[in-house]
């Protein structure tokens, strides 16, 4: 046999083989969109298997609020001499806590009545939204802080701090300077992204230059963070003299966020600047050269780092960007309507819940302002839920974490609802693989 | 398979030859067929019972704890224990029966020594020895003697002879032709995943390339003379540490010309990996200048090096070259994103990417399903291809290129090696790095060999095979055993 040394063209000549490489790309018979639509719902995407998270924690909570009522409880002492008493005494029990739920967090049918019927006014209807708002904003703030690091392939425990540190400045340049309006407010916030950034640009140096691990040294950092915020509260200037337990002076009220709807409802512009700051991460993930550089390095820096990306800067660029987030939101929690004084508990745990909705929110920037919606809502109907029902609050905070565990575990969604595999679940293994 | 036999699995990349012997192994399930052992049905549900069947198996990737003794190694997944309850480790019977195998079959192995201090071919030993520890009796090896030199291979075909005497059977899995007619009693082809045929050894190796690919195939590189002009890259007394502080690149020097392809040959692990990491910024040097086009280089950044007018083919794409989750159009931008007209100050243009991408893959011929697919998605051959479009299609003055066609299928190798010709033709000097011999001698316009950290010799492509072997594995020519001096004197044979 001999070899044809005389090929045509090389290049077609290189192309034939390589052709059954690639796997047949035949069409399958068409579908109808209905059809599609159906496949692709029921297919394991991330919308479903979220949306059926939510689902999933709801029964598991349901069972929860039934467990821990001692009265409905009693009934089901003689659930199989009068199985209906227990079922209709549980059933009216879970019906009226998800029912407040909603209504502290969504709309109140009732509100909504009254306001139609002249005898309340449109405030009450748009309250339960309002104070939705309210509880996301920070959030949003510290989960994008956490999804973009995670982007960039590193672990960001350290929101917490970094919200800390956040709060302080915002607070300090709150009321210890004396500026104009307009400016002291832009003045107090950028204090803030500037307390984080540097509060997260420690580790990411550490981290770039020694190799120390960022969970670790975030971690730590918190610590140091949140009794650096005890110290500082009882310092001259900073305590309020006309108080003996640890709160600050209250920020002044040119530097505060403008309330969205007036005076009864506590929703304040930090809810738009927290979208201005979706919109922008997810411009600066997608559409920008350091975007770019962020996620090759997260995704493989070797490659990165041998396309000449520098990995060090980019760790170091990534964490201080992620550190201002945070930081963005601490201040949001003193200069907004939540509080105007700093306490030890001021930031409260947004830094952790930070990772929840960064998880939860799938690391998109938009999956967490959802993500950041949905935990305020949370919160805000939980209010409602145990003044009304008498569910304690932290039933929510149970509800929050089944719904991540069942996020973080796809493979449990699917085996409960049989869904089939869809690429889209990749990314959620890695996920939580990764973390 | 009879008992007793060797037989070679011939196929390209990707033809499903690993895949096959994997569900041999019980790492995979078939999705239909059945596997016969001794005439009956038998499922294979893991490797434990793979072994228990009497299938061992070496894999190309070892599957050794590097920091554990050779002892411990062989005895993981069958510790012999004692003291009941207990469960304590029986080290020393397990060593003795290592050294009653090692004896009984020729496999020179210390039983103490720690993996990853041992030269890669007595790892495999290792991994042989272990298989031969559990009573097999059909020995799979995968790819053995793609990480050995000449002489460890002709050392392993001995030892499989060995063992073909004592009645155990091999599948010999390669794509490395003149191995397998050295070796194999029976020869079976497979290519995409069906078997295409099976021939006897006297079959000519254009005949077995053939059944492999489908079609003729070109084994020499269309190459015109070269036209080697000034020198663009010079490497002068590099010294270079790796990972481990080891010397590994122990004073290099090298010049490469305008115009022509120089190629490294040599075992893998002896500096070359280190070599290049060093010209282009990865791994600092120890010592030594590098140049190019008189401006010096060490000490750069890679964004530096590589914006000098340097491309690079990583010799491990999947680590080094490609970002797998990204899609085609930015890894085809991967080292140019932040240039013009990729982007504009801080934002990327999406439009001029995409464009670019539309073109590169249809000059390089990159089978795709579309720009804005996963590379990862893509066969072996086509990310290369990606690679080679990425760092050819920009302005070069030196293509460092480190095994470009491992791992690739033949077709894609004959349209690679043509790219780095036309490159050279070009006026672009070429800095070859390949384990593959046959790449070297078919590509190179002049050969470096390099052993242990130096250049030890500069040849002309038309030395002899066993020659270049020889040199490979530190001997000097003329075969008095006695390591040759670095080549420094060498240079002007080009």
């Amino acid at each position: 046999m001999t070899t044809p040394t005389t090929e045509a063209d090389p290049n077609r000549a290189a192309g034939h083989d390589a052709a059954p490489k690639t796997p047949p790309a035949e069409p399958a018979p068409p579908d109808s969109f209905t059809q599609q639509f159906l496949q692709n719902l029921w297919a394991a995407n991330t919308v479903t298997v979220t949306a059926l998270a939510v689902v999933l924690a709801l029964i598991v909570g349901a069972v929860l609020i039934v467990v821990s009522d001692e009265d409905v409880l009693a009934t089901f002492g003689y659930f199989f001499a009068r199985p209906g008493d227990a079922l209709s005494a549980g059933s009216a029990l879970v019906g009226s806590a998800y029912a407040n739920l909603f209504k502290g967090a969504i709309v109140d049918p009732a509100a909504v009545a009254d306001w139609i019927g002249g005898d309340g006014g449109w405030q009450a209807v748009f309250a339960p939204i309002s104070e939705t708002l309210t509880y996301a904003t920070p959030l949003v703030f510290t989960g994008l802080s956490v999804a973009l690091a995670f982007r960039a392939g590193l672990f960001n425990i350290g929101a917490q701090g970094q919200a800390i540190i956040g709060v302080i400045l915002a607070a300090l340049a709150g009321f210890l300077l004396p500026l104009p309006p307009v400016l002291h407010l832009l003045v107090a916030v950028v204090a803030g992204a500037i307390g984080g950034a540097i509060w997260g640009f420690l580790p990411g140096l550490l981290k770039a230059r020694t190799g120390a691990h960022e969970v670790i040294n975030t971690i730590m950092l918190n610590y140091i963070a949140t009794y650096f915020l005890t110290w500082i509260i009882f310092q001259e200037g900073v305590h309020d003299p006309d108080r003996t337990d640890a709160i600050s002076r209250p920020v002044e009220a040119t530097a505060q966020l403008p309330l969205l709807f007036g005076s009864g409802l506590r929703a304040h512009a930090g809810i738009l600047l927290a979208v201005a700051a979706v919109w922008g991460v997810a411009w600066l993930l997608n559409r920008s050269t350091f975007g770019f550089e962020l996620r090759a390095v997260g995704a493989n820096p070797d490659a990165a780092r041998t396309a000449g990306v520098s990995v060090t800067t980019t760790y170091v660029l990534v964490m201080a960007v992620a550190g201002a987030l945070a930081g963005l939101g601490g201040a949001n929690m003193v200069l907004g309507s939540t509080a105007s004084q700093l306490t030890p508990l001021v930031v409260a745990q947004i830094g952790f819940d930070g990772i929840l909705v960064a998880l939860l929110g799938r690391t998109r920037p938009w999956g967490v302002l959802l993500a950041a919606l949905l935990f305020g809502a949370l919160r805000a109907g939980g209010n409602q839920m145990q003044s009304v029902v008498g569910i304690s609050l932290e039933l929510v905070t149970v509800l929050q974490a089944l719904i991540v565990i069942f996020i973080a575990a796809p493979a449990l969604v699917k085996a409960i609802f049989q869904l089939r595999a869809a690429r889209a679940a990749r990314l959620q293994t890695n996920l939580a693989k990764g973390w | 398979m009879e008992p007793g036999e060797i037989h070679a699995l011939l196929g390209e990349n990707g033809a499903g030859k690993s895949t096959l012997m994997n569900v041999l192994y019980g790492l995979l399930q078939p999705d239909a067929g059945e596997i016969l052992i001794d005439g009956a049905p038998t499922k294979i549900r893991s490797p434990r019972g793979a072994i228990r069947a009497g299938i061992g198996m070496v894999h190309q990737h070892f599957m050794l704890v590097p920091v554990f003794t050779v002892v411990e190694n062989i005895m993981l997944g069958a510790e012999r224990v004692r003291g009941g309850l207990l469960g304590l480790l029986d080290q020393r019977r397990a060593r003795a029966e290592i050294v009653e195998v090692s004896q009984r079959y020729g496999l020179q192995v210390d039983p103490d020594a720690v993996v990853e201090d041992l030269p890669v071919g007595v790892q495999q030993r290792v991994e042989i020895v272990k298989a031969l520890t559990r009573d097999v009796e059909l020995l799979i090896l995968d790819e053995p003697t793609a990480v050995l030199t000449p002489q460890e291979t002709d050392e392993l075909l001995d030892v499989m002879r060995s063992l073909k005497a004592v009645g155990k059977s091999i599948v010999f899995i390669t794509h490395k032709l003149g191995e397998v007619k050295a070796i194999a009693d029976r020869i079976t082809v497979i290519r995409r995943g069906r078997t295409v045929g099976t021939a006897s050894p006297d079959a000519s190796r254009e005949e077995l390339a053939a059944m492999m690919v489908g079609r003729n195939v070109s084994l020499t590189v269309r190459k015109g003379p070269a036209r080697p002009g000034e020198p663009v890259l010079e490497v002068s007394g590099l010294v270079v540490e790796d990972d481990r502080q080891c010397r590994v690149v122990d004073g290099v020097d090298l010049t490469v010309r305008a115009g022509e392809i120089l190629g490294i040959a040599g075992v893998q692990g002896n500096g070359q990996t280190e070599l290049v990491e060093a010209i282009m910024g990865l791994r600092p040097a120890l010592a030594g200048t590098v140049t190019l086009a008189g401006r010096r280089i060490d000490g750069q950044s890679p964004k530096k090096v590589l914006r000098a007018g340097v491309g690079y083919i990583p010799e491990d794409r999947s680590v080094d070259g490609l970002v797998k989750e990204f899609t085609v159009a930015e890894n085809l931008v991967l080292d140019t994103y932040d240039l013009p007209p990729y982007a504009s100050r801080l934002a990327l243009r999406p439009a001029a990417i995409a464009q670019a991408a539309a073109a590169r893959i249809a000059e390089y011929d990159v089978r795709t399903p579309s720009a804005d697919a996963p590379v990862g998605t893509l066969s072996g051959g086509n990310q290369q291809k990606v690679i080679v479009a990425r760092e050819l299609s920009r302005p070069l003055k030196l293509l460092v290129a480190a095994q470009p066609t491992r791992g690739v299928d033949v077709g894609s190798i004959e349209f690679i090696h043509d790219r780095i010709v036309q490159e050279r033709d070009a006026g672009t000097a070429v800095l070859l790095v390949s384990s593959e011999l046959d790449e070297v001698i078919g590509l190179a316009d002049r050969v470096a060999v390099m052993y242990r950290g130096r250049i030890i010799a500069v040849i002309s492509p038309d030395t002899p095979y066993e020659e270049i072997g020889l040199l490979m594995a530190g001997c000097s020519v003329d075969g008095d055993g006695a390591e040759t001096a670095d080549a420094r004197g060498s240079e002007e044979s080009a």
